[in-house]
């Protein structure tokens, strides 16, 4: 991303001839011409043009790992909401524990959360998920929050560095979820410390220098 | 329709002292509502509407699921203190005409393609009533839903045109003036109504009402300047959207 200017693009916009570029996330061609569909942060590389969204619902890609909630034990799988618009389904063969048929409900159930990795969306947009996978398990403890799946890129930071500085100053443990939710294992006060960060990130995500101000926040 | 009232006199000077191309003023706020996905406050004269996109979300009941692309809901309400004397609550023969033809023309421009088996929906609220309320309603949607980060092809936006102070002797009409966007006198008492709805970069129509007469001229005349309208209406939206970043930008260097 570039840091110097952020270029904020509405939907229709014209960004491009798709001779000279590439349609890339977030937009479409129409009659050789590119143009945004969503609102958002354009990018543009050597021959793509991005559109970053400034929100929306989280869309699931295989290989994202996220915090989801179980909304119902069936008989050999569950239904999990992950954030996205359909719920996900978690099979018992995806699981760590050896599942019984129709005992779901004895290891995960309703209202319990996890941490899980999408592991298949089909073109209909079903959507698989599996705990099968180093990092992965049932939430037992701490606080969940929940924020905007598009402002996620910056709660992680560049390769990591804000989420760094989060587990750094207040010794936590912390899981980002793509699709929005973060999982935070403290004691009180620093749990509080990290939700109001996360706040500031959620609140100010189009601004420059972020880092810097959180650290700040965080030596006080 | 008969009224004692003139509407617009010889130098075409309206009652409120508009010019016939001249639009009612339009004020327009993204992103009001914390709850709703997307949400958008607009004022256009009287009217005031407020619009809150949710989805895109499971489709229920699951036989409304299209399993290859996003339905659409609008749902128009008028409030019940929004016109002057207490209007019935719930849903009557004119807002679920409106609710309908509102998802029809919201459909073409959302790119459904992305959420099969969704659905998106769209709340439009009339809190004050006074005239063109479905085109209020409709443009206020289009900027919820491009708050609320669904991939649009356009943003809708609309606009009506019609024909005011025409001379009736045995049923026929004489004269008569055509109008851009009609306030309430002008609605009841005037002679035609022709609310459109497009989306402005193709200039594609999404929705095309007509009440009253007018003739082919007439009508070709009300169409241009519906769609300029609609067009100076769309700079607004656009604004709109681009405010609510650019003042967050300001706070945080």
């Amino acid at each position: 991303m570039s840091q110097s200017e952020r270029e904020i693009v509405i939907p229709s916009q014209f960004l491009g001839d798709s001779n000279q570029f590439k349609s890339g996330r977030g937009t479409f061609i129409e009659n050789g011409k590119i143009y945004a569909q969503i609102m958002g942060i354009l990018q543009r590389n050597d021959k793509y043009l991005n559109v970053i969204p400034l929100k929306g619902k989280y869309d699931a890609i295989p290989g994202d790992m996220v915090i989801g909630v179980v909304i119902e034990a069936l008989g050999s799988s569950w239904l999990v909401d992950i954030n996205a618009p359909y719920p996900a389904l978690l099979h018992v063969n995806e699981v760590p524990w050896n599942v019984d048929f129709n005992e779901t409900d004895k290891y995960l159930n309703m209202g319990d959360s996890i941490i899980a990795k999408v592991s298949q969306v089909d073109t209909e947009k079903k959507l698989q998920i599996s705990m099968k996978d180093r990092n992965l398990f049932k939430i037992k403890k701490g606080t969940i929050v929940e924020i905007d799946s598009s402002k996620i890129p910056r709660v992680i930071g560049k390769k990591g560095s804000m989420i760094q500085l989060l587990k750094k100053y207040t010794h936590s443990r912390i899981h980002v979820g793509k699709n929005g939710r973060i999982w935070i294992d403290a004691d009180l006060s620093n749990t509080a410390k990290v939700i109001e960060a996360i706040k500031i990130i959620e609140r100010e995500s189009v601004s420059f220098g972020l880092t810097d101000k959180i650290e700040s926040y965080l030596k006080q | 329709m008969k009224s004692d009232k003139q509407l617009i006199d010889e130098n075409g000077v309206r009652q409120d002292g508009r010019k016939p191309d001249e639009l009612r003023k339009v004020t327009i706020e993204a992103g009001v509502l914390h709850r709703a996905d997307g949400s958008c406050y607009l004022e256009w004269g009287g009217n005031k509407v407020i619009a809150a996109v949710y989805g895109p979300r499971e489709a229920i009941p699951r036989h409304t699921q299209n399993p290859l692309r996003a339905i659409v809901n609008a749902r128009y309400n008028m409030a019940a203190f929004s016109v002057d004397d207490r209007k019935r609550p719930g849903p009557d023969r004119r807002s679920r005409e409106i609710s309908k033809v509102t998802s029809e023309a919201l459909e073409k421009v959302v790119l459904t393609d992305y959420y099969p088996r969704a659905a998106i929906d769209v709340n439009i609220e009339i809190l004050n009533a006074e005239a063109g309320t479905r085109c209020a309603g409709l443009t206020a949607a289009g900027v919820a839903l491009a708050d609320a980060g669904i991939p649009l092809r356009d943003i809708p936006v609309a606009c009506a045109a019609g024909k005011i102070g025409a001379e009736e002797q045995d049923g026929t009409f004489t004269g008569g003036y055509v109008v851009l966007d009609l306030g309430k006198e002008e609605d009841n008492f005037g002679n035609a109504d022709l609310p459109i709805a497009i989306a402005p970069r193709t200039n594609e129509i999404l929705l095309l009402q007509m009440d009253g007469h007018l003739s082919f001229q007439e009508f070709e005349q009300a169409l241009e300047y519906a769609m300029k309208g609609c067009h100076d209406i769309s700079k607004i939206q656009k604004e709109a959207l681009m405010k609510q970043y650019h003042s967050k930008e300001g706070e945080g260097q």
